[in-house]
């Protein structure tokens, strides 16, 4: 144990000191892929690992970066969360990547955290998530609360959303949407909402018997108020959750759905039939016209060798974030990570879905934010979208504790989570 | 401005050619429903309406639907089960392509409320009838005025009680108190909870006192009726997870409660059984016409049943029956093997959710009183998991399989002795486990989703149900799932989902501590050794 982490420091020490030296070695650049293969993530997460395969494709054929091969080391930290760290630990000390494109829960994020922090790694995060966190080893290109869940609501209590007055949050009981909600209930409040028209609920992973909560829904919708679910629900609880909402005759015209965890990939494996008109919120559908969308759509389905394979917002994320980093490289001439760091702020890449991603001095994107319809082929119809790009808060304003600090990784600030300027 | 100008054509069409001049103006008003934006079609919506003709009420309905496209050369069709019709005159017509015009929540609302109100003056009882529904369901002031005009042509006397009860509920909030009086007497056996929560808002600001009294004595009533309901309602659901539980159980009852093999692969099974139901519904869905959709779960259950059991026989004769008396090794074998079985279906499907739909005949549910839904997939599983425990049972008790199986379990040295082949009915026994857990998959293919994981949700459900419930006992497996369901299902309302499934888990272990053999303990001397 004890020797492993003289090692790692030796190593750790050697690396940073002779950064040159480690990489000109061979001719090949490395990429780490951190991603469950296996295991109850495995559903979302191997789209996730194929598409940077993809992306790393691309770029070979397109001569590389540098003038070297990208070469991508796939792992399968298998959803167990402390494998991630190791995981994390074997990518950057034994095959020394230049850079990792992984992890899909926010416990794993949280999980490989102190791993990329020792050693000065950078992970690129790809999944909407909880914020509340800013690390100098990480870029965020999923979204934050502010660039999905708040406009969300603020959707559902305009004209056009229904001017929902009752509000049920419900949510699988972890870290991601007990934050959210915790942010969605300050909003809420601060928006005029009483208490008693705010049903928060939590469910445990992968809950498969939704009748009494369904049925509560109903009973909270009953109060003649328009009323509407705002979910966070995860994972393979969605289908039975859905599944209930159908059969027990929920139409969206009456009480709307709006999901920010089930995108086109979820919808896919579920009979949308029913479900017409719930929503969901992010910062990508596979509906939105573009020519990038469309070759992107290509591209990838001629990747995965299978025409009706989905696409949806983590991999345009996950694209984003890739397309940055090979950018920041051929700007910094160089894969070392403190070099690659400061050319990533600023960094600008085309959405897919129109407009241009840029990646701020906190560490996350500015993206625009759609709400879709779902429609019966399972596909997402946009119904409503920001005008421009939104930026995102990496410590949310209506939590009091978070609404004091500041992420800004550029001169004086040099902070994820400072109250005042570390150079004055 | 856009409507003024509108108006004004349609007036001068109507001076210029008057016999013509309502059918212009339909197709007009039709097509300004392909309109830019939402507002737009809301607005074409409204005007539609407005005309009154009971033509337009299955275009607003299509609309609602997203069924209602233009066509390249520009007319607007409805789409009806694959065919195409005309708006105007109802007859099909070829289309050379189908554009569905898009519509949000708000369109639909608009789109659902004026079809609704223009159906009330159908001549079709039935159209009436659900146009009433509708309005009831949206719950909105506005279709007041038609609903009373309408109540004064209305025969059908189930039709007028509706229309009663929507203007009533509209008049508990009238300024005159004796009109909020005869809203409450006509309200009085209600179970709306929505009316109930109308009723409350005017009991915190009513002053006449009769009317007050009234009001008390109806919350009081209704209170009463929708705790009944509500207990109804737990009843069901508790009745609903004890038939799930027990589905996912009785395969394991027999493996692990007749043949005594801790079967971690359990889950695994039920997961192929559910990926049999989607083959069978994507075979079903290229090779085999349309109409026979609705019948792929009768086709899926055979197939499960044989896919399932032969891969739990394979397995019996390949593994288990090395370990038979090493539980332990058993239990890491099985494990493993469970986990090679969920990559391998990850290789063969991908790692995504499978979709499996409810046939129609699956889909919805029965609305009862006070907003308490009979879905109609769950009462299926309730029969269907009685029927096979039923039959599991006649097979223990009546074929001569049974009656070897249940002596081998009893005394194996004896059951030899007498000639039984306990080899080759420790596999069929294994391949009935298998095979029934695979049907149970089958029928949770319908009320969860498919993937690779989903047998390791039902995994240790089904332990903790075949060990409440007493090993080897099938009556007490079903006792023990229908009351684990019961308990869960009356606990979660106070405790939440989380909570209730813990005190659920810690009653269980509390109940094992003082009665190690579960519910219904067999006596026998396999169980004593």
């Amino acid at each position: 144990m004890k020797f492993n982490r003289i090692l790692g420091a030796g190593l750790f020490a050697t690396a940073s000191l002779l950064p040159m030296f480690a990489q000109a070695a061979d001719d090949t650049i490395k990429v780490g892929v951190l991603h469950s293969l296996s295991g109850t993530m495995a559903i979302s997460e191997t789209t996730l690992k194929d598409t940077v395969l993809m992306m790393v494709d691309d770029i070979n054929k397109k001569g590389g970066l540098l003038g070297k091969k990208v070469e991508a080391v796939v792992v399968d930290p298998a959803s167990n969360w402390p494998l991630f760290a190791e995981k994390a630990q074997e990518l950057l000390e034994k095959e020394k990547v230049a850079a990792v494109f992984g992890c899909w829960t926010s416990v794993s994020r949280k999980s490989v955290l102190p791993v990329f922090e020792k050693m000065n790694g950078l992970l690129f995060y790809p999944v909407q998530y909880e914020g509340e966190e800013s690390s100098r080893n990480v870029f965020y290109t999923g979204a934050a609360p502010n660039q999905q869940a708040i406009p969300a609501v603020d959707y559902l209590m305009s004209k056009d959303g229904g001017e929902v007055k009752r509000w049920v949050l419900a949510g699988t009981d972890y870290v991601y949407p007990r934050t959210t909600n915790k942010i969605l209930e300050a909003y809420l409040k601060s928006k005029g909402v009483k208490a008693e028209d705010i049903m928060i609920n939590y469910t445990p992973f992968g809950h498969s018997d939704w009748q009494t909560i369904v049925a509560d829904i109903k009973k909270f919708g009953a109060a003649g108020k328009k009323t509407a679910v705002v979910s966070t629900i995860n994972g393979d609880a969605n289908v039975p959750f859905y599944k209930e909402l159908a059969n027990q005759g929920i139409k969206a015209d009456q009480i709307p759905v709006v999901a920010f965890s089930v995108g086109e990939e979820e919808l896919a494996g579920i009979d949308t039939k029913n479900l017409v008109g719930h929503l969901a919120a992010w910062n990508y559908f596979q509906s939105v016209k573009s020519p990038e969308n469309t070759a992107f759509i290509k591209q990838w389905q001629t990747f995965i060798k299978n025409p009706k394979r989905v696409t949806n917002d983590p991999m345009e994320a996950t694209y984003i974030g890739f397309k940055m980093w090979t950018q920041a490289v051929s700007q910094a001439g160089t894969t070392n990570v403190d070099a690659v760091r400061q050319a990533m702020y600023g960094q600008k890449v085309k959405n897919l879905t129109g407009g241009t991603a840029v990646m701020n001095t906190n560490h996350h994107l500015s993206k625009p934010v759609f709400i879709g319809e779902i429609q019966a082929d399972g596909q997402l119809q946009t119904v409503w979208k920001t005008k421009d790009v939104i930026k995102a808060d990496a410590w949310s304003p209506f939590i009091p504790e978070s609404a004091k600090l500041t992420a800004d990784w550029t001169y004086p600030w040099v902070c994820g989570n400072c109250t005042e300027p570390k150079f004055k | 401005m856009k409507m003024l100008k509108l108006v004004l054509a349609l007036l001068a069409l109507i001076l210029v050619t008057p016999a013509h001049a309502a059918d212009d103006d339909f197709v007009l008003r039709v097509h300004a429903l392909n309109g830019e934006s939402y507002s737009d079609k809301i607005e074409a919506a409204e005007a539609l309406a407005a005309l009154g003709d009971g033509r337009a009420a299955p275009v607003l309905e299509a609309l609602a639907d997203g069924r209602l496209g233009i066509t390249p050369d520009g007319t607007v069709l409805i789409e009806q089960d694959g065919v195409y019709l005309d708006p105007l005159s109802g007859q099909a017509v070829q289309a050379t392509g189908f554009d569905a015009i898009t519509v949000n929540n708000r369109v639909r609302g608009v789109a659902r409320g004026a079809a609704a109100r223009l159906a009330l003056f159908s001549p079709d009882v039935e159209a009436r009838r659900a146009a009433m529904e509708s309005i009831m369901a949206a719950g909105s002031d506005d279709a007041a005025e038609m609903v009373r005009t309408a109540l004064a042509k209305e025969t059908d006397s189930g039709i007028k009680t509706m229309m009663a009860a929507t203007l009533a509920n509209l008049d508990l909030v009238s300024t005159d108190p004796a009109r909020r009086l005869a809203a409450i007497n006509t309200l009085s056996d209600s179970n709306d909870p929505q009316i109930r929560s109308r009723l409350e808002n005017l009991l915190e600001s009513e002053t006449d006192p009769a009317v007050k009294q009234a009001a008390d004595k109806m919350l009081s009533g209704m209170t009463f009726r929708l705790g009944l309901i509500d207990f109804g309602a737990n009843l069901f659901q508790g009745l609903s997870l004890g038939s799930v539980l027990l589905l996912a159980a009785i395969g394991l009852a027999v493996t692990f409660g007749v043949m005594g093999v801790i079967n971690m692969a359990h889950g695994e099974m039920i997961m192929l059984g559910a990926y049999t139901a989607y083959a069978v519904q994507q075979f079903f869905r290229a090779a085999l016409p349309p109409d026979l959709i609705d019948f792929y779960l009768v086709a899926a259950l055979p197939a499960a049943f044989l896919v399932t059991a032969l891969v739990g026989i394979a397995l019996e004769r390949g593994v288990i029956r090395f370990l038979y008396g090493r539980p332990l090794e058993t239990m890491l074998a099985t494990w493993g093997i469970s986990l090679v079985l969920q990559q391998v279906v990850r290789q063969i499907f991908g790692a995504t959710n499978m979709e499996v739909a409810n046939p129609a005949w699956m889909t919805g549910g029965w609305e009862l009183a006070g907003g308490f839904t009979l879905t109609y997939n769950r009462v299926v599983i309730i029969f269907f998991c009685l029927a096979v425990l039923g039959g599991l049972a006649a097979l223990l008790r009546y074929s001569s399989f049974g009656l070897s199986m249940r002596a081998v379990t009893q005394n194996r040295p004896m059951a030899s002795a007498m000639g039984i082949p306990t080899g080759r009915v420790d596999a069929l026994t294994f391949g009935l486990g298998s095979g029934i857990a695979g049907i149970a998959g089958v029928a949770l293919s319908q009320i969860g989703n498919v993937s690779p994981n989903l047998g390791q949700g039902y995994i240790v459900d089904s332990f903790m149900v075949v060990v409440f419930g007493g090993v080897g006992s099938l009556w007490g497996t079903l006792v023990g799932a229908l009351s684990l369901g019961l308990v869960n299902k009356f606990l979660e309302p106070y405790a939440g989902a989380m909570l209730g499934k813990i005190l659920v888990l810690v009653f269980i272990i509390l109940f094992i501590q003082k009665r190690p053999r579960g519910l219904f303990a067999l006596k026998g001397r396999s169980v004593e050794s």
